[in-house]
């Protein structure tokens, strides 16, 4: 099982550092903490009620705001949101340790079982969504205390998307993203897993028997890195690999040497999950980052790549795999080119510098450059998007009437990822429009 | 080096720091640390018969992370024999000749019962006798502590008695639980007595348990008022001590109490009218330890502001207090925010919306925010200024009016004078 990847890097804090901390909190009006928040969580009010024994009602003021709250306490980038934004920061002072005083009180729901939320009155619409990860489930949430039924049609054989599959377990563990997704099915959820939109049901149908529907779906697997070789024993889908490991699946020997092709916060992922595992099983494989572009470029945060170096990762960059060798059929090199960034108008180009090609002993590789879109997906569906970026209007609204959209799947920020905390957001978002349209066809309709 | 012998109605001690009489002062044991430590004197446990006390009597006060911001308690005066006290005084004396020792005394309003106390106390070497007309619980109902104290008459009575027999000065420890203290010090100095010490503690009630709804501290779930004390109750204890040392009927001096913790505290008293210090509570907090600094930094205060002697500070600030209706109504400051040091926490706006007079602009201005003060609207309330988290951020500044001092008193009268228009 996952807990041979080792202790969990968040550290719970104790009672004392609860007290100190939350009463270091100034309790800031309009916090700039709370405005740094994708969902505004309002930070001052949950530390506030921390501080005043109302563990309760805090943990209620950051669900209210975020229904992937427990999740996000474990995989936000803190100094990047209300950490980063406290005022403790321009006071040349450490910041309020949010992120895990949001621990401590979404911890002590989940210990004590406590229900925060009910379902609204029933308002006899139903919607559906498709795909159970933190978009869907933060609109399920939110349509559910509208008072509106809903159905989620998830692929997977449980809820919580990359939540539960794809983040390795010592950042967030199954039993934590399953419990968030469980207070949302506590509402009264009709929950269809392992159902393919498109395969098991049509969306046609979908639109037909419900009032609203929402695309969910996320993105696809990691592309192949179109190189020669990749298929063969060996080589692996940085999110299978994660997924394998964090379920407990089998997963075969890495053998002394890993690369991991890409530097974003899933190869990060996947650079300390095989590091850990390799430790585990007595191996201490080398593993090692490799990245076409630079240090400067990396897609993954700063503490992601400092949490990977401290863990013994090695670094790599500029350079890029042309050819992966095979050894009975299984991968046992990897040849590499160097490059270079060239500057063509405003973009940099990554340009192969001829004649600097080496090569590396590999006995596991593990791609992560990203997720593919789901392209062939969207046509198929009717849905009109931009190279596989679904498209919306501000009402988060697709181009097929009664379809609207949330999470990965309408993400399109430059080369960044997004963050739970944002899709969560969306989540939100879309549900609010939903209601909104639904209610006022009522209105319509009285 | 300072001079920071004190000097109280002739009781003379090395340093202005006295233990009060309290549970710190309850034995030779504990009065002998102290010394050790630095004390300049000690006012015994209060002497009287014997009683006898429950369990538990302390609780206290804490504001979030602060522990024991104020204590009350429910415990009475001494419990062990006289002549065991009496033994143990004596020996903390021969061992520390040069600090002060006090021994409080309880009795019922008799005289013989008072001539008898004093006459058997001071057979052991002393330098004074403070009389606890202060204690608020459990003495209270048997006619003594501060059912004396609420009782001007019987003040001057008992201190009378008193200085009748006593061959060392007469202390009256004063009860704050009365609507004006000046009362009873103008009662004791009527009487006779030497000095007045203030306050005792005042009547108190820390809090209910949420979990079992008993009262804070009980006794087998039932509970009294206790008397309160601690840095909480200083505000009170520095009014009362300033009160009394501006009446020109209170003709004594003042050992000050309340809420002392650090020499800056003692500073305070002394400015505002006490010759000395008395301090429990920081004491039961942190231990005899803490005098070290409160000696050390009253030593360095003194040097830095250079005054030869700690008696130089005594009453300075006496007189800086009045009445509202002497005070300067052209008089004008205005809060005025450093926005180099602003950090954005928006505390001052909010408060100065929700609670004063609506004088802080708040200009958001792509994502970020300035607080800025409208000088003409600002009242010089102070509150901006005092929940600020940040270090002279906020400052009042004064304004100048251009108009000439007038109190309200003086407008009044200059009102008076003009001639009504029919």
């Amino acid at each position: 099982m996952s807990e041979q990847l080792g202790a969990s890097i968040h550290k719970q804090l104790s009672e004392i550092e609860v007290t100190l901390e939350a009463n270091r909190c100034l309790y800031c009006y309009d916090a700039p903490c709370m405005n740094a928040c994708p969902t505004h969580i309002d930070v001052a009010s949950f530390i506030q009620k921390i501080s005043t024994g109302n563990v309760k009602g805090s943990a209620k003021t950051i669900m209210d705001a975020n229904a992937m709250g427990a999740s996000c306490a474990r995989v936000c980038p803190t100094e990047e949101l209300c950490e980063g934004a406290c005022v403790y920061n321009e006071a040349g002072d450490s910041p309020i340790r949010i992120g895990d005083l949001q621990r401590y009180a979404l911890d002590y729901v989940a210990e004590r079982d406590i229900q925060l939320f009910e379902p609204g009155p029933d308002s006899g619409k139903r919607v559906a969504i498709i795909g159970g990860g933190p978009a869907g489930l933060s609109a399920a949430r939110d349509l559910r205390r509208f008072g509106h039924a809903v159905t989620i049609f998830e692929a997977k054989d449980q809820l919580g998307g990359l939540n539960t599959y794809g983040i390795v377990p010592f950042r967030l563990s199954v039993e934590t993203a399953l419990w968030e997704a469980e207070q949302v099915v506590k509402l009264g959820l009709d929950v269809r897993t392992g159902v393919r939109v498109g395969f098991d049901v049509t969306l046609e149908g979908l639109v037909r028997d419900y009032d609203a529907v929402i695309l969910a779906c996320g993105m696809g697997s990691v592309p192949k890195l179109g190189i020669e070789g990749e298929n063969l024993e060996g080589a692996w889908d940085a999110l299978d690999f994660i997924e394998r490991t964090k379920l407990g699946l089998p997963v075969p020997d890495l053998g002394e040497r890993v690369a991991i092709i890409g530097a974003g916060n899933t190869a990060i992922d996947a650079l300390t999950c095989a590091r850990r595992l390799s430790i585990a099983r007595g191996k201490e494989a080398r593993v090692v980052c490799y990245y076409r572009r630079g240090e400067e470029q990396m897609t993954a945060y700063q503490f992601e790549y400092d949490f990977a170096k401290e863990e013994g990762i090695e670094f790599r960059f500029f350079c890029a795999p042309t050819r992966v060798v095979g050894q009975n059929l299984h991968v046992n090199a990897v040849e590499f080119i160097r490059t270079r960034l060239e500057t063509q108008g405003d973009r940099e180009i990554v340009t192969p510098i001829p004649g600097s090609e080496f090569t590396e002993q590999v006995d596991t590789l593990i791609r992560a450059i990203g997720q593919s879109r789901l392209i062939e997906t969207f046509e198929r569906l009717g849905i009109a998007h931009d190279f596989g970026v679904v498209k919306v209007d501000d009402a988060l609204q697709t181009s097929r009437p009664g379809v609207w959209a949330a999470g990965d799947c309408i993400f399109e920020k430059g080369m960044r990822e997004a963050m739970v905390v944002e899709v969560a957001q969306q989540g939100k978002l879309v549900a609010a429009s939903i209601d909104s349209h639904l209610r006022s066809g009522v209105a319509v309709e009285a | 080096m300072a001079n920071l012998e004190s000097n109280l109605a002739g009781i003379k001690s090395p340093n202005p720091f006295w233990l009060a009489s309290a549970p710190p002062t309850n034995s030779g044991y504990q009065v002998m640390r102290a010394f050790e430590a630095g004390w300049g004197g000690a006012v015994w446990k209060t002497l009287g018969t014997p009683i006898v006390n429950v369990t538990s009597r302390f609780a206290a006060l804490d504001y979030k992370q602060n522990k024991m911001i104020a204590m009350n308690n429910i415990e009475l005066i001494t419990d062990r024999p006289l002549d065991v006290n009496l033994k143990e005084i004596a020996e903390c004396k021969k061992a520390f000749p040069d600090r002060t020792i006090i021994a409080s005394l309880m009795e019922i309003c008799e005289q013989k019962a008072w001539h008898e106390l004093v006459r058997r106390v001071q057979e052991v070497d002393i330098d004074g006798f403070e009389l606890n007309f202060g204690c608020p619980h459990g003495m209270s109902e048997r006619g003594m502590g501060s059912a004396v104290g609420q009782h001007p008459d019987l003040i001057k009575q008992v201190a009378e008695w008193t200085k009748e027999v006593a061959r060392v000065p007469v202390i009256v420890k004063l009860t704050p639980n009365i609507t004006d203290i000046r009362f009873g010090a103008r009662a004791a100095s009527e009487g006779g007595a030497d000095a007045v010490s203030l306050i005792n503690t005042i009547n108190s009630l820390i809090g209910v348990d949420l979990d079992t709804w008993n009262p804070v501290p009980h006794v087998d779930g039932k509970s009294s008022h206790g008397g309160y004390c601690g840095p909480a109750v200083k505000p009170i204890a520095l009014n009362m001590v300033n009160e009394c040392a501006r009446d020109p009927e209170v003709r004594i001096p003042i050992s000050g109490i309340g809420g002392i913790e650090t020499w800056k505290d003692a500073v305070e008293f002394l400015l505002l009218g006490s010759s000395n210090v008395q301090v429990c509570t920081a004491a039961m907090h942190h231990g005899f330890r803490i005098v070290e600094d409160m000696i050390d930094g009253l030593n360095n205060y003194l040097d830095e502001r250079g005054l030869a002697s700690v008696q130089d500070l005594v009453g300075k600030s006496a007189n800086r207090i009045t009445t509202w209706e002497n005070l300067n109504l052209n008089y004008k400051i205005v809060a005025r925010i450093d926005q180099d040091k602003c950090i954005h926490c928006n505390k001052c706006y909010v408060a100065c919306e929700d609670a004063a007079h609506q004088c802080i602009d708040r200009i958001i201005n792509n994502g970020s925010s300035t607080v800025i003060v409208d000088e003409q609207e600002c009242v010089g309330c102070n509150l901006c200024q005092m929940v600020c988290p940040v270090e002279e951020c906020i400052e009042m500044i004064e304004i100048d009016t251009g108009l000439p001092p007038e109190s309200w008193k003086q407008r009044s009268l200059r009102l008076e004078s003009v001639p009504s228009a029919h």
